[in-house]
């Protein structure tokens, strides 16, 4: 269990995979490759990302739940895949911004 | 949270790609990388406590913005047109300092007490000074340190530094630019200056998207057309006196801008008539209309390309008025809009306008954070919302025309009389008056022949109210406004207090 705020970084404990929060409060189980997130720096990296969660993260990319209740942005990508307890995120196609600078 | 991390980000992705410079010679993402690393490590072996940039748009821009970040000091661009001893003054201030600076600064800045100077070429050739490069990793993740300090304009009083953080500008960069979404073809214009606020935006913006940046220097609209054209410029940022210009000039040439695909202006108030003769003369171009303040790290409401097509074309009144906005508020960014006694107004009331959201710093150095117990910051500036949320601005709350204890915006009679086929320009403000405390005045820049006085008050008679029709009504070659393009109606009332014959 982790405890998400906005700005708050975790990373895999099992890949390279970092994420910082972009969206989401309080305790979640925030899981990369198969294992639970740690904060970033806090933690070895041992392991590999388990078989069902071995999709991979993509560098910039937006993850969320169906609910939008959390969403992550990968800022280290790593061949382990996200999810919100039993629950793959999946990336948000989002609609692009109009760029304002 | 650190703007290390765009950079980061943007080299592992994109690291061939040029972020600055022509297409043939610019500085690529590595590069860049490579001089903000030997800069962080010279700022390290330094007793700089800031990094202060005194130079023009260029590529010692982006070096000198992540190199401070890298190695944990802030960036603090100056105005170099200010005079001498008000620029020397704001490096004593930054003091211990690194000053990165054009030539003319050089010398201008010689001789400040704590200042080591480096000129750009000399930097640009020799980046570490012979100090140790910084390693990629190694670098502070504090998201609570002061990244960049800037002096706010000053309009409406003196200048204050604006404080911030790291996690507001990379909120602002996260909640608006989608990573790396530029086309290898796209290409930015960078024109604004570098003590302004959008500049730091936009460099922060084009790293993150892979969008290279194309600098000019010193802007006039003629240069900027033809840095446009030579370059295949595809986006640009333009405060509202400088697009004025550049539709000017265009006019003038005969041309149109074809690679343009995309402009965005704010930063002070734009004149419909010059957006919509902008939106013939930039066929191809999708435009934005941003409101923002250095204190909420740029943008914080935006009409898009969408909005401004759809308004345009609307044959609604009300609908079409929308040009005239700013927009809706950015996701992850809350607007209201408040009455005296700090309730909310109803759409089409005017009120002070408060912002919330990650991205709001709303921090001076010197006098701490302004926001209140929940988060909201006040902007001092005055406007309404529509049933719709579209956001207008009326003006600063300073400049506020107090008369007989009603408050008017000058921004609203000012709309009302340029909507006037003659009217060019125009400033409202409040004059001294011993029946009402203030009345209302107005500069006018005319074309020929210009309109007669009573017409335009009778315009505002019957568009607005009876108390808003000028006492005064004076006719002026040109307006007073600061280079970043803001209306100083502080000037004008200055100038009529001191001369109640007139202008």
């Amino acid at each position: 269990m982790v405890e998400l705020r906005p700005g708050a970084r975790f990373q895999s404990t099992v890949c390279a995979t970092e994420v910082i929060v972009v969206k989401g409060t309080g305790p979640a189980e925030l899981t990369c490759g198969g294992a639970p997130m740690a904060a970033a720096g806090s933690a070895e990296r041992s392991g590999e990302p388990s078989a069902d969660a071995s999709e991979g993260t993509l560098l910039g990319k937006r993850y969320g739940d169906q609910d939008e209740t959390i969403e992550v942005l990968c800022t280290k990508a790593g061949p382990g895949s996200l999810a919100l307890g039993d629950v793959p995120l999946t990336v948000k196609v989002t609609k692009p911004l109009p760029a304002s600078d | 949270m650190n703007l290390m991390m765009l950079l980061e980000m943007a080299v592992t992705a994109m690291g061939e790609r040029v972020a600055v410079g022509p297409l043939d010679r610019g500085l690529s993402c590595d590069r860049l990388v490579g001089d903000a690393a030997a800069l962080a490590g010279r700022l390290r072996a330094s007793k700089a406590e800031h990094l202060v940039l005194c130079d023009e748009p260029g590529a010692v821009l982006p070096v000198s913005l992540f190199g401070a970040a890298w190695a944990g000091v802030p960036y603090v661009p100056i105005n170099y047109r200010l005079a001498d001893d008000d620029l020397r003054r704001l490096a004593e201030r930054a003091a211990p300092a690194l000053a990165v600076v054009n030539p003319s600064g050089a010398e201008r800045l010689a001789g400040v007490d704590g200042l080591e100077i480096v000129e750009r070429d000399a930097l640009g050739e020799d980046p570490a000074g012979g100090a140790q490069p910084a390693d990629l990793s190694d670098w502070p993740m504090d998201p609570d340190a002061a990244a960049v300090l800037l002096y706010t304009s000053g309009t409406s009083g003196p200048p204050k530094t604006a404080l911030l953080r790291h996690r507001h500008l990379v909120s602002y960069v996260f909640g608006t630019v989608e990573f790396a979404s530029a086309g290898p073809d796209e290409a930015h214009i960078m024109a604004v200056p570098p003590y302004h606020i959008a500049s730091v935006a936009a460099q922060l913006s084009q790293v993150y998207s892979g969008r290279r940046i194309v600098p000019l220097p010193k802007f006039d609209p003629d240069s900027w057309i033809d840095l446009v054209q030579a370059q295949g410029v595809t986006h640009a940022m333009l405060v509202p006196t400088m697009l004025a210009r550049i539709v000017d000039a265009l006019d003038r040439r005969g041309e149109a801008l074809e690679s343009v695909r995309f402009v965005s202006y704010g930063g002070g108030k734009s004149h419909r008539a010059v957006v919509e003769r902008a939106l013939e003369l930039f066929p191809t171009a999708g435009f934005s209309h941003a409101y923002g303040l250095t204190e909420t790290s740029s943008t914080v409401c935006v009409m898009g390309p969408d909005d401004h097509r759809r308004w345009a074309a609307s044959d609604d009144p009300d609908e079409r008025a929308r040009l005239s906005s700013t927009g809706r508020p950015l996701a992850g960014v809350e607007v209201s809009v408040r009455r005296e006694d700090g309730t909310d107004a109803e759409p089409g009331t005017a009120g002070e306008i408060w912002v919330r959201g990650e991205q709001v710093a709303g921090e001076y150095a010197e006098g701490g954070s302004q926001l209140d117990a929940d988060g909201w910051f006040c902007t001092r500036d005055s406007g309404h919302t529509d049933e719709a949320g579209y956001l207008w601005i009326h003006g600063r709350n300073d400049d506020l025309i107090i008369r007989g204890g009603e408050n008017m915006s000058p921004g609203e009679i000012e709309d009302v009389l340029l909507t006037h086929p003659a009217v060019v320009d125009a400033a409202a403000f409040g004059v001294p008056s011993r029946e009402w405390g203030e009345e209302v005045a107005v500069c006018i820049v005319a074309r020929s022949p210009a309109p007669a006085v009573d017409d335009l008050c009778e315009l505002v008679r019957t568009r607005l109210r009876s108390s808003r029709v000028p006492a005064r009504v004076e006719f002026v070659d040109e307006l007073p406004y600061n280079d970043t393009g803001k209306l100083l109606r502080r000037e004008l009332r200055q100038r009529f207090a001191a001369d109640p014959s007139g202008g």
